[in-house]
């Protein structure tokens, strides 16, 4: 069943359409996303998928980094607690998720934009699911801020 | 002829000059080997002598601060033409430092806490500094105070930068020797070592195979060991993210690194990565947990970005939003 995209309220800006990152691992939740595409599911077409080999293999770097060019939304998908294919590299995400998660909202991030997500290989509904979920409601937030670079110039100059 | 160099000052507590003061007898042989042509916190030369000296002829001008007001930007312009090599001296200069954790706010809120709120504020009127004012038929001018605040590398080029909070003696010395012999690295360089701080730490053996953290302790919720590591005993300790270079003086003082050194070459963004660092050692698999253990970091930016938020990828908004 093709799922819309567009939100049924009419509240947003008709032309936003929101732009995820989606830091996916090798084992588990990119086999997923693999797994909806042969299986023909169809799902939001606003996430950019990077596939690493453990969600353990993102550095909060990577995700503020995102965010500063023009991310609206950072996805990390990786193994079930106790399925890491390097037995704890999920554990490691799941650590840094809960600590960056807080800082990101004192950094004016609402927590919606950045998520964790569990997904199996053969979850490829489940995936689905979560990113249609979050870009409904990356979307329903607007986008995260304009251009870092460009904020930063702009506010920097003499009033 | 000797060559010049100029100290100055920008959104910085003086620490930085402290630590020239804290060259003690050494300083003698920097006045011996160089011309100070401009230092206001200890000689009385005035912006227009600088003005007047030719474009290029301050061998080095050693400039401590953050950029938050047009007089302080308009002097690093000034000092960037009149000098060969402009150092970025101490955290405040090279990353913003603290006076940079005023980014999380606003312009507004943060003229309105000091100017109105503050409890030792005595201004019933409720005057907020004004870049003019007329009295007596003359024009009194106060510099602008910026929306935010900037590292002197996002106002002007900076060949080289020395970290710090404040920069020890020793750094100051070593870069004062490598400028008088010509033997600078390339530009851009941070003149201090590229390792970390760990590594040259006094209790680096005391230091876990496995750090696994199950609570940590603000520093004046515990009584600290004098001889484990920190991060062993549960403070929050950046020694593994924090370049080395300080002599871990803060550890030989009994405190935990906050990262004044900033990054070492291998890292873009201090704070994410001493966030990753720490948030690694949690010592649990359960999230309930996880979360628990990690609430006693309850100020994250000010804990990761203390010296350098003004430089962190992602600029913070600031509260209130002004849009």
């Amino acid at each position: 069943m093709p799922e819309t995209t567009a939100p049924n309220g009419q509240s947003q800006a008709a032309d936003f359409e929101p732009k995820i990152v989606a830091f996916f691992c090798n084992w588990c939740t990119y086999l997923a996303a693999d797994l909806a595409g042969t299986s023909r599911l169809r799902y939001a077409p606003n996430v950019r998928v990077v596939r690493v080999m453990c969600s353990g293999r993102v550095d909060p770097q990577f995700v503020l980094e995102a965010f500063a060019q023009g991310a609206d939304g950072v996805l990390i998908g990786g193994c079930h607690p106790g399925d890491c294919h390097y037995q704890e590299g999920n554990y490691k995400a799941l650590r840094r998720y809960h600590l960056l998660r807080r800082m990101l909202e004192q950094m004016g991030v609402e927590p919606e934009r950045f998520r964790l997500e569990w997904i199996s290989a053969s979850e490829g509904e489940r995936l689905r699911a979560v990113v249609n979920d979050m870009v409904e409601k990356v979307r329903a937030l607007g986008p995260l801020r304009k251009n870092a670079a460009a904020q930063l110039l702009e506010e920097a100059t003499v009033r | 002829m000797k060559p010049k160099v100029a100290f100055y000052w920008c959104a910085s507590c003086g620490g930085c000059e402290e630590a020239v003061v804290d060259l003690a007898e050494k300083v003698l042989d920097v006045v011996a080997a160089v011309d100070i042509v401009f230092w206001p916190v200890a000689l009385d030369f005035k912006r227009k002598d600088v003005e007047a000296m030719p474009d290029g002829s301050i061998a080095a001008a050693f400039i401590n601060g953050a950029i938050r007001t047009s007089e302080q930007e308009e002097m690093a312009h000034l000092l960037r033409r009149k000098a060969q090599v402009v150092i970025a001296f101490g955290a405040c200069a090279q990353t913003g430092g603290i006076p940079g954790l005023a980014n999380l706010y606003d312009r507004e809120s943060v003229l309105a806490a000091v100017y109105r709120e503050s409890p030792s504020t005595a201004n019933a009127e409720g005057v907020l500094p004004q870049p003019h004012y007329p009295v007596n038929g003359e024009a009194l001018e106060l510099p602008v105070f910026h929306e935010r605040v900037r590292a002197l590398n996002q106002v002007i080029p900076v060949d080289y930068s020395i970290p710090g909070c404040p920069p020890t003696p020793k750094l100051l010395a070593d870069a004062v020797a490598a400028l008088l012999t010509g033997r600078l690295p390339e530009r851009g360089a941070v003149l201090a070592p590229d390792k970390a701080l760990c590594e040259e730490c006094p209790r680096r053996d005391s230091k876990p195979e496995k750090l696994a953290i199950q609570q940590f302790k603000r520093p004046h919720e515990t009584l600290i060991e004098t001889d484990k590591c920190l991060l062993a005993q549960g403070l929050l300790c950046l020694g593994p993210a924090t370049r080395a270079g300080c002599e871990a003086r803060c550890i030989q003082g009994n405190m935990p690194c906050t990262g004044c050194f900033g990054a070492t070459s291998r890292v873009r963004d201090f704070g994410a990565k001493a966030l990753s660092a720490i948030a690694s050692l949690t010592g649990s698999n359960d999230e309930a947990e996880i979360v628990q253990i990690l609430e006693n970091i309850p100020d994250p930016v000010g804990s990761f970005y203390r010296y350098s938020l003004p430089v962190a990828p992602l600029p913070a908004k600031r509260a209130p939003a002004a849009e």
